[in-house]
């Protein structure tokens, strides 16, 4: 990984940002299913668009586009690269 | 495999409310949401449909017959899902289905523009059963968003047979025919790649294994059933206590020695 990416919240990603997945830090259910999207460790995400209060947030992953809350979004730890 | 005709008849009309006839093959239809899944059915099926419930589910059970070659078939089409771990009640009637229910093929509908996020349930039932038949569909939406899908290759990186359809038009639906009429007949003979986990994972797996090997009795696939037990899938040790004749109880003890 690029020694210059810094760890981030996916949240806190603007729109038509890219970045990579670094950690998802949700249990249960809905981890199951964020893997079950395709978003592992590793997959590309773009953010798409932010609604106007900023929730829900979509984002773009392996060709489709899912919604996720800002909530869970904030514990999806992603890499981002400063050049 | 060790299941007679008759005990498969049984627990499909028992448990899942399915009335086979003898010489009827049954072919389960899965895949994600919105990928053409009930065009598929629609298509092969006309109006030879029954529908109703899954027993006790409040969840859409549809089925319906057609014949190829003489060849009767049973099309019984499953839940839309993007997973069968079982987190939904969808999920689990589709995994029920696939495990218990014993078709003799299941057919997984993809969705050709977004490949690669309707790959994982593909991966995921060829993980229980060898007898899978992949048919990528909407293959006329990839055309127009220019993505190209070689067929041919996915057959080899799969292991199973891959046939390209546009269901609403008809398109691919003979060849579809073929293949499940060539591979319910033994004609075609499957042999999936199989998932490899990392290193922690498959010593765990090895360790397990041979005790649930002994447990199961090649009624479901053991790597399968160990892995589900690693994982700590409580509703799926239930199914088995339901849809088997096996304790559970001593299952969990003797996975968890």
């Amino acid at each position: 990984m690029n020694s210059k990416s810094e760890v981030i919240a996916l949240s806190s990603l603007a729109a038509g940002e890219c970045c990579w997945v670094a950690a998802i830090e949700i249990h249960g259910l809905l981890r199951r299913r964020i893997l079950d999207m395709g978003m592992v460790p590793g997959t590309t995400v773009e953010c798409i668009r932010r609604s106007p209060s900023g929730d829900p947030i979509a984002y773009k992953v392996r060709d489709s586009i899912i919604a996720l809350r800002h909530d869970d979004a904030s514990n999806i730890k992603v890499f981002t690269s400063n050049n | 495999m060790v299941f007679s005709t008759e005990t498969q008849q049984r627990v499909l009309r028992e448990h899942f409310g399915i009335a086979s006839a003898a010489n009827q093959l049954i072919i389960a239809l899965a895949g994600n949401p919105n990928v053409g899944k009930s065009t598929v059915f629609n298509a092969l099926t006309g109006l030879r449909q029954h529908t109703g419930n899954w027993p006790g589910k409040t969840v859409d059970n549809a089925q319906g017959t057609f014949t190829y070659q003489e060849q009767s078939f049973l099309l019984v089409d499953l839940p839309g899902t993007y997973s069968i771990l079982a987190h939904t009640v969808e999920e689990q009637v589709a995994r029920d289905f696939i495990c218990f229910g014993r078709p003799d093929v299941t057919l997984v509908v993809l969705d050709a523009t977004c490949l690669e996020r309707n790959l994982n349930l593909a991966l995921q039932i060829m993980e229980i059963t060898p007898n899978v038949v992949v048919c990528v569909n909407l293959m006329d939406e990839a055309r127009k968003k220019n993505i190209r899908v070689n067929i041919k290759a996915l057959e080899k990186e799969l292991g199973v047979p891959v046939v390209a359809t546009a269901a609403r038009n008809s398109e691919g639906l003979d060849e579809l025919l073929s293949v499940l009429y060539q591979f319910a007949n033994g004609k075609l003979k499957p042999c999936p790649k199989r998932i490899d986990y990392s290193p922690e994972v498959e010593a765990a797996v090895e360790t397990i294994l041979p005790k649930i090997q002994r447990l199961i009795d090649h009624k479901l696939d053991p790597r399968w059933v160990t892995l589900r037990l690693l994982d700590g899938d409580q509703g799926f040790i239930e199914s088995i206590s339901l849809h088997l004749e096996l304790n559970p109880l001593q299952t969990h003890k003797e996975a968890a020695v």
